[in-house]
């Protein structure tokens, strides 16, 4: 199976073939290079660890809200089981993991998306954990950094999903009014939902390259279309070249790039201004 | 599985056109013997025909239901604000790249009191539906609206708003100019303000495109209009690659009034004059009327800013998750 597909598990002598260039990639370069293929730079998809790893200060992510459960309150078909696969596949509760970290020194709330849990998509626990993230900003004073991986609302929690688009940005309003940096970071995919919710008003949106990052489905808006549809229809580039995102940064320099945007849009926060010592 | 609200009205349509060309007969007769009896087989035809819509419209099914909140003889946001509202102001401006006739609004003046009113609009024959692009606003229906909540959050106006929509616009335009962010930045908007809010869903609650202007203190559904994370043809072509699976769909959704009620993410359900709103479109508007007049009197008791937390604390504590060590150790055990 090639690199992207399924993530873990691939011995360090091992060599796949890039699902995008198809070109075969040395696992421990793959790694090496934070899981971006050497040949065509296309950015595979990071599991919530691989993202913490990639980003913070090393053992530095704290998990936080660990004990939530989802339900099942609709008793929608198959959602039990499909959930129940999930956890057991990738060893997460939900979508999301929440918690605080530090960012070259300085304290900020997080949560991450899981592309590999559900597609991302949001339900209650999801919404639940990304609220928190932001409030949790908002009351101790430090960034909040949201990583974006997401299918959308999920539909087996029904209407209870959408509602979460709301709580999400009542939260960001929060996080406004207490004067604290939010930082959303795009990756492959943002979608529906979540795009039309918390990740789209961010003080600062950024994306990793070619993220696909959307409203509709390609599908649905290639069918509404009577006109050609652009190549880079619905990709971070198209999205950055109509004034939607303020940067694309490469996995590589995130970390840096995020530092200095806490560093700059929370200078006034006790938090941020005690690391700069 | 019924394609058209028509497909169970049928009988009622057939009863109302004899009804009507009876009491065309009645209202010519001359003789009184004669005029008395045809009257008594219009009353007859009538209470057959309210039976029918009694028993039918008590038992409708979650997929009839999206049927009729999509139909095209519903009443809609025009209609409600020209039976609610004596004076009513629509402002077109998006002040950024055009007008969007998917969402309607302006000033109004309702039960005498100056509000601020938003809507979806749809359209009834060709013509209008393409002018209302069928009720899916673009990015510029929502950055109107967002101007209009302003205006009213400067004007002291309390903001009152019409949701019905199948979904917002998809299309690559809508894309190129951000109708994610607008959405949520009209969600955004509705949480900043500090004056009265009234959301009722008259037809289709429409996923992103019906939550962007239903950020309210108060939210009410009509009895059959519908609010879905997804709709149900895509639901069902996404879970069984089959779209036409719609009404099993629907169900599983549960995008009904009773049951949005029941999950506490709308405060009232308003009951619908009999047969639907269709039916008798000045008592629906009447019930919607006195249900957002009788919240803004339970607003007004509050300050600015009680009713910007009161919103947050609304939205705040929607969602179904347990959380305890013991309920986490039980899941995965
Ligand atoms: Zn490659």
């Amino acid at each position: 199976m090639p690199f992207g597909k399924a993530s873990s598990g691939v011995a360090p002598g091992a060599f796949l073939p890039c699902s995008n260039c198809r070109k075969t990639i040395f696992a421990a370069e793959f790694e090496a290079n934070l899981r971006v293929c050497p040949y065509c730079g296309h950015h595979h998809r990071l599991t919530w660890q691989q993202r913490v790893d990639v980003v913070f200060d090393e053992g530095s992510f704290v998990e936080l809200d660990t004990d939530l459960r989802s339900g099942d309150p609709l008793h929608f078909p198959d959602y039990a089981e499909k959930h129940a696969q999930a956890m057991q596949r990738t060893k997460m509760r939900d979508s999301v993991v929440s918690g605080r970290a530090t960012l070259m020194g300085m304290p900020v709330s997080t949560a991450i998306s899981d592309f590999h849990f559900m597609g991302g998509s949001m339900g209650s626990v999801a919404g639940e954990k990304i609220t928190r993230a932001i409030e949790r900003g908002a009351h101790e004073g430090i960034p909040a950094i949201i990583f974006c991986a997401s299918g959308g609302a999920r539909m087996q929690e029904g209407l209870l999903s959408l509602m979460q688009m709301a709580k999400t940005t009542a939260a960001v309003e929060a996080c406004r009014s207490a004067g604290v940096p939010y930082i959303a970071v795009f990756t492959d995919p943002t979608m529906a939902g979540v795009l039309a919710s918390y990740a789209s008003i961010a003080d600062v949106i950024v994306s990793e390259p070619r993220a696909l990052i959307g409203f509709a489905g390609a599908r649905v808006s290639k069918q509404a279309q009577v006109s050609k549809v652009p190549d880079d229809f619905q990709t971070a580039e198209f999205l950055l070249s109509h004034g939607m995102l303020d940067k694309i940064i490469e996995r590589k320099n995130l970390r840096t790039n995020l530092a200095s945007l806490c560093r700059l849009l929370g200078g006034h926060l006790a938090a941020v201004e005690a690391t700069r010592g | 599985m019924a394609k058209s609200w028509k497909d169970w009205e049928k009988p009622v349509l057939e009863l109302d056109e004899t009804i009507r060309k009876l009491q065309a007969i009645v209202d010519k007769e001359t003789d009184p013997e004669r005029k008395t009896e045809l009257s008594e087989r219009v009353q007859d035809y009538m209470r057959r025909r309210d039976a029918y819509l009694e028993t039918r419209y008590s038992r409708l099914g979650p997929w009839e239901k999206v049927l009729i909140a999509r139909a095209e003889t519903r009443p809609y946001t025009l209609d409600y604000i020209n039976a609610l509202c004596e004076d009513f102001v629509e402002l077109e401006g998006d002040r950024r790249f055009a007008a969007d006739h998917a969402i309607v609004g302006g000033p109004a003046l309702m039960d005498g009191r100056r509000v601020m009113v938003v809507g979806h609009q749809k359209g009834r024959n060709i013509q209008e539906r393409s002018y209302r692009n069928f009720g899916m606003a673009k990015p510029e229906g929502y950055r109107k609206a967002i101007r209009l909540f302003e205006m009213a959050e400067r004007f002291r106006m309390p903001v009152i708003t019409f949701v019905d929509t199948p979904a917002a616009d998809p299309g690559v335009e809508s894309e190129s100019r951000g109708i994610s962010e607008a959405i949520a930045a009209a969600m955004l908007s509705m949480f900043e303000l500090t004056v009265p809010t009234v959301s009722t869903v008259i037809g289709e609650g429409g996923s992103g495109g019906a939550i962007g202007i239903a950020v309210a203190n108060h939210v009410m559904m009509q009895e059959h209009a519908v609010y879905s994370v997804i709709p149900p043809e895509g639901c069902a072509a996404i879970l069984w690659r089959a779209a036409e699976k719609g009404a099993q769909a629907a169900a599983a959704l549960q995008l009904t009034s009773d049951s949005a009620l029941k999950f506490g993410l709308v405060e009232e359900v308003l009951p619908e004059p009999f047969g639907g709103a269709h039916r008798d479109p000045l008592e629906a508007a009447q019930t919607v009327g006195r249900a957002i007049m009788a919240s803004l009197e339970r607003q007004d008791k509050l300050s600015g800013a009680e009713l910007k937390a009161e919103r947050a604390a609304r939205f705040r504590r929607m969602g179904a998750y347990a959380e305890s060590a013991v309920a986490a150790v039980l899941a995965e055990s």
